[in-house]
């Protein structure tokens, strides 16, 4: 190196073949990004990345900070007032307050409503997306890691949730448990794992195949630190786009069992049964009660949808760079 | 130089059992049947097997500080073998005697513990690593997780295999795709060497780098074998690599050990046709007009392999005898042996 740095100063090496030695003898110059947080970088500078991502963070600040941004609490019934019920949006109400969204047939302030329905319809779908995960990653890996008659129960298993139409399981769970925001979550999980262990399974088979797990092997680290720290992490690019392209799966799925009035109870509606709610005054002219609550939710899943639309082209390695 | 190891080592022979001893092992790979298929052979559907023999029945030892290399042409199950050798592959038949112990009849902390001695260096130094794992973690993982040194010494142990690796220790929480060929295949080797192994298994390590870091890697193994009294085995189709670096050379073809003798022995009077023919495919400066005989035909498909000495198709001393009766491996010379029917010819 010294001895390049005085023949370039003696000008015996030509600029630009000095530049290419130095490129090639010094690391490159990326700073050491992890794979995961280049792949977020990306899908913030893309427009529609940026949008979704806006539009999931201000959904989730919304429903997070509900206490505080709701004018209203809905679940209180003492500072709901009946005479209210069915406000168009804009108006006043006796004590002086105005209901931008309107109110519904209860008299709640729609617009506190959607913040707290949207917290439930969140909450639902994360956390059954999680446990689906969680579930769902250790049998795939399992599956992939063990191989042989294990695999083939596990995949059978998938093949059998997955040939049964989701709603159909989810119906068939909820009449049998019955109603609750734990109940449900349970009839989504059943009905989700399955991808998470058809796509985990398929990454680790391909990374199982890498040389890296034989060294692993080779140095006799136990199955449980091979599959965990050199295989897992290897596969957490596809798993995040189904993850994220599930937790929209579940908040619609929940939705439409509110909807269909199995899904939460009515003291704690989340958006699907706050559209039920308005779906009979839907005639009468009473349009508001439905359609905010559905914009709130054809929101969330659009702007869910459009961040894993971009993590899944940004995490594929043929779309790289 | 080499003479003079050889000597050495021929007087260790005598004395000590080997480092490590291959008995008679195979190892076969068959198409498990499916459904459909155990439905048909219980319809009364002949049975159509596909086996492939990847190593068939091969026997060798490997001794202390003795570089082995193992080499044949691609597909001929020398890399079946290295993995077999380095644990990561199973035997179907036939034992792995480690020290003279049988590797599969120990308790699992000893088969840890054997498990350790024996490392390997693979092909692909970038594939070879984690790509999520810093430097630093993917050398010191393994040697942490079996407390090879005190957790009080690990960083002073891991700093100095790298070096020695040559390997800049600052350079410890980089990933492995901010490094060159070369400088991942040394990260490759410094895993290896935190466990100390007493062997190391070469498939093909210095294949995919360029001439120059070859040679720089090549000089590091032998560097490191005077260092740790570190055996090899070499699995290369590089017979040039081979010749300079082994104590020892183990010639495969099919699954089958062909020939296995002392370097200067195999390399000045190869017996088997098919060393013969190997060995005049190596490129020299001093027959650099001499016209240039390829093996004549392909390499037969493994699932199919010829019957009796399965070089026969291509071999131009093919006998009736050959078509029939495998040759078994015999001693032709001290410490050479080869497969081959013309031997017996009398």
């Amino acid at each position: 190196m010294t001895d390049l740095t005085t023949e370039m100063k003696q000008g015996t090496i030509p600029p630009e073949l000095a530049a290419e030695i130095a490129a090639a003898n010094s690391f490159p110059p990326e700073p050491p990004a992890r794979p995961v947080r280049r792949a977020i970088k990306r899908v913030l500078t893309d427009p529609l990345g940026l949008v979704g991502t806006l539009i999931v963070v201000l959904l989730l600040l919304a429903a997070l900070f509900a206490h505080w941004i709701a004018p209203q609490n809905p679940y209180d019934l003492a500072v709901l007032d009946i005479m209210d019920n069915r406000l168009s949006p804009g108006s006043e109400s006796f004590s002086g307050m105005t209901y931008w969204l309107g109110t519904d047939d209860q008299g709640r302030d729609l617009f506190s409503a959607i913040l707290y329905g949207l917290r439930t319809s969140i909450f639902v779908g994360i956390a059954s997306a999680g446990i689906a995960l969680v579930i769902g990653s250790v049998m795939g890996l399992v599956s992939a890691y063990f191989g042989g008659r294990i695999d083939t129960l596990v995949m059978r298993l998938v093949d059998i949730q997955l040939s049964f139409p989701p709603i159909l399981v989810a119906l068939i769970l909820l009449a049998i448990l019955g109603q609750g925001v734990d109940k449900i979550i349970v009839a989504l999980v059943v009905t989700q794992w399955a991808y998470y262990a058809r796509t985990v399974r398929g990454a680790a088979l391909v990374e199982r195949g890498r040389t890296y797990v034989d060294a692993a092997r080779c140095l006799a680290l136990p199955s449980r630190m091979v599959t965990l720290n050199h295989i897992l992490p290897n596969c957490l690019p596809p798993l995040i786009v189904v993850a994220t392209m599930r937790v929209a799966y579940a908040v619609s799925l929940e939705a439409t069992l509110s909807f269909l009035g199995i899904g939460l109870p009515v003291t704690e509606p989340s958006l699907g049964l706050l559209i039920s709610n308005g779906n009979k005054y839907m005639l009468s002219g009473d349009w508001w009660i439905s359609v905010f609550p559905g914009v709130a939710l054809l929101l969330l899943i659009v702007g869910i949808n459009l961040v894993g639309d971009r993590l899944r082209d940004v995490l594929n390695p043929k779309f790289k760079d | 130089m080499i003479s003079n190891s050889q000597t050495q080592l021929a007087t260790a022979d005598d004395q000590q059992a080997p480092l490590l001893e291959i008995d008679h092992v195979t190892r076969r790979f068959e198409r498990k049947p499916d459904f459909a298929a155990k439905l048909a052979a219980r319809l009364g559907a002949p049975i159509n097997r596909r086996t492939v023999h990847a190593v068939d029945d091969a026997s060798f030892a490997i001794h202390r500080r003795e570089v082995v290399g193992l080499v044949g042409e691609s597909g001929c199950g020398k890399s079946t073998l290295g993995r077999i050798v380095a644990g990561i592959d199973n035997p179907t038949e036939g034992r792995i005697l480690y020290n003279g112990d049988d590797v599969a009849h120990v308790s699992s902390e000893e088969a840890r513990r054997f498990q350790l001695k024996i490392q390997m260096i693979f092909q692909d130094p970038l594939d070879s690593l984690n790509p999520r794992y810093r430097i630093g973690k993917a050398v010191s993982e393994a040697a942490r997780y079996h407390k090879v040194v005190p957790e009080a010494e690990m960083t002073a142990h891991i700093e100095k295999v790298l070096l020695q690796c040559g390997v800049d220790p600052t350079t410890q929480n980089r990933f492995p795709h901010q490094f060159s060929g070369g400088q991942r295949q040394r990260i490759g080797i410094a895993r290896a060497l935190a466990v100390r192994p007493e062997l190391v298994v070469c498939d093909e390590a210095v294949a995919s780098l360029d001439v120059s870091i070859q040679a720089q890697i090549i000089n590091l193994f032998m560097d490191l074998r005077d260092e740790y009294d570190l055996a090899y085995l070499f699995v290369s189709h590089d017979i040039g690599v081979v010749r300079h670096i082994s104590d020892r050379v183990v010639v495969m073809y099919l699954g089958r050990i062909v020939e296995q003798g002392t370097t200067a022995d195999l390399f000045a009077k190869p017996n088997h046709p098919y060393t013969q023919a190997l060995l005049g495919q190596v490129p020299s400066l001093k027959r650099r007009h001499s016209s240039f005989h390829t093996i004549k035909g392909e390499i037969p498909s493994p699932l199919k392999p010829p019957s009796g000495c399965h070089f026969h198709p291509r071999c131009p001393h093919a006998m009736d005898i050959c078509k029939q009766a495998r040759p078994p491996l015999k001693e032709v010379a001290s410490g050479h042996m080869s497969a081959c029917h013309l031997n017996d010819k009398g």
